[in-house]
């Protein structure tokens, strides 16, 4: 269709337009872009909490799909914890608590001396979340935020263990970047399944849970710490050993688990 | 609706279909089509995108200095793909996770920026949203029909729901694994070019060349 309005190409085709267009283009476009992101901000958050709420659930398996997450979530007892001296405070609220930009803040944040950092995370909340499912009064299971890096991104998850402190009940990242088809298989159920029931301790407070190259023998020396590795996932493997073990150290949740471990003998 | 307005839009369906005729946008059709729901997402998000950047472009088409005309458009497209992204993360947030990068990768879609070049840059702002329109369901056709084969086959559900009782459930139904690999999606994409080209054998191209017996007592 012929149009009648077009405009000489010449007026449109110089460097004051091309200015004017380009730049007036960009401003429209980052409003347009800024303002959606700022008014769909809280919408998104909620989605993210919610996701992290049902992946806490997942992995102490208590979700059933289609339940209702909030009034699950209501059974699982959130407690902040000092992580250098292992036990529960109430210095800050678990309420909004980010782990991640606690560690950015210089009144909340410690940073990790490079010997110590096995995760690659450089610092950390001096404070961290535990999540604590009860069955009959006695704690069941103990849930732990753990975070490190893998081969390309920061995985972020989730680690249940028994009240010994020490036997996996499930391990569940919720975020990362790995390579898909290959680092992506942490994901896979048929992979988490492998880590239920191994021990994170042996004899020391040194974690000795370690994903393998290839294949673990039932009952060889070892095999109640060793998990299956993923072929072509080496480097994935060893950022989930890393931080699995800096997580439950004497650098993370390490002084907390003894405790709970002193309790469990007392009780 | 006029003749030219309806086939700007009808076009694409079938006679001009960018999958089939075009093959272009093969990348998302062969990754988000292992199932049904991602797939309708995946749809709407795109035909969203090729409506509102086709109108916009054209909308503006006659201030686009032509030696930026390329980044113009590309920041309008994707100004309008963040801009869905967005609304998916906070609206659609379990299937937009299955999606992952792929709605990103709108961007790159060679139909929306194809579109807004070969279209919208010529065309007045109604037949150029048509045109989006048109060309987003042709894409949206294929995209549904691929991902109801590999869905129905590969896991013997639809949008979720169990239509064939699967032998791992206890049913007598064999799930084919292989349908929901990405190399599925080629082979029903090939099937569907080569059913509409039976169908409609104007679609089929000649052949770039051909190669011509030669009689050595010719040469000689």
């Amino acid at each position: 269709m012929p149009d009648t309005t077009e405009k000489p190409a010449r007026s449109k085709d110089s460097v004051a337009n091309t200015l004017i267009v380009a730049v007036a283009l960009s401003l429209v476009c980052s409003v347009l872009v800024a303002s959606t992101a700022i008014l769909l901000k809280p919408v998104q958050q909620r989605n993210e909490e919610l996701y992290r709420q049902q992946i806490i659930l997942d992995v102490a398996g208590l979700y059933e799909p289609g339940g209702n997450i909030v009034s699950l979530f209501e059974n699982i007892d959130t407690r902040m914890v000092d992580l250098a001296s292992g036990n529960y405070t109430d210095e800050v609220s678990a309420e909004g608590f980010d782990a991640i930009a606690a560690a950015k803040d210089p009144e909340l944040g410690i940073s990790i001396s490079v010997d110590a950092d096995i995760a690659n995370i450089r610092q950390r909340a001096r404070f961290a979340p535990v999540y604590l499912v009860r069955k009959e009064d006695s704690i069941d299971q103990i849930i732990l935020p753990v975070y490190g890096s893998g081969l390309w991104s920061t995985m972020y998850g989730f680690l249940s263990l028994a009240p010994d402190g020490s036997t996996v009940r499930g391990l569940r990242f919720y975020e990362h970047a790995e390579t898909p088809g290959l680092g992506d298989q942490i994901d896979k159920p048929e992979w988490r399944e492998k880590w239920v029931g191994k021990q994170v301790f042996a004899d020391s407070d040194q974690p000795q849970i370690e994903v393998v190259r290839g294949f673990v023998t039932d009952g060889a020396q070892g095999a109640d710490y060793q998990i299956d590795g993923i072929s072509g996932a080496t480097l994935t493997g060893r950022g989930v050993t890393n931080l699995v073990r800096y997580w439950t150290g004497p650098e993370g949740f390490g002084p907390f688990l003894t405790t709970l471990r002193g309790e469990a003998g007392n009780d | 609706m006029t003749d030219s307005s309806r086939k700007v839009l009808i076009d694409p369906l079938v006679d001009n279909n960018p999958v089939t005729l075009q093959v272009l946008g093969i990348c998302s059709a062969l990754a988000v089509t292992t199932s049904l729901l991602p797939a309708l997402l995946m749809c709407v998000a795109l035909t969203s995108v090729a409506t509102l950047a086709n109108g916009t472009i054209s909308s503006i088409r006659q201030y686009i200095p032509n030696n930026i005309r390329i980044i113009v458009q590309m920041t309008i497209i994707a100004s309008f793909v963040i801009l869905v992204d967005q609304i998916l993360r906070a609206y659609a947030f379990e299937t937009s996770k299955q999606l992952s990068v792929f709605v990103g990768l709108i961007i790159t879609n060679c139909i929306v920026l194809g579109r807004a070049e070969a279209f919208a840059m010529k065309n007045n702002v109604r037949m150029s949203l048509l045109d989006g329109l048109g060309n987003g369901l042709g894409y949206s056709a294929i995209l549904i029909i691929v991902a109801t084969f590999r869905e129905l086959f590969g896991a013997g559900s639809l949008a979720g729901y169990q239509i064939l009782p699967l032998v791992s459930d206890g049913g007598w139904y064999p799930a084919n694994g292989l349908m929901l690999l990405p190399p599925s999606a080629f082979f029903i994409i090939g099937l569907l070019i080569w059913a509409v080209r039976t169908w409609k054998p104007k679609q089929v191209e000649r052949a770039d060349y051909q190669i011509h017996e030669v009689h050595r007592t010719e040469v000689l």
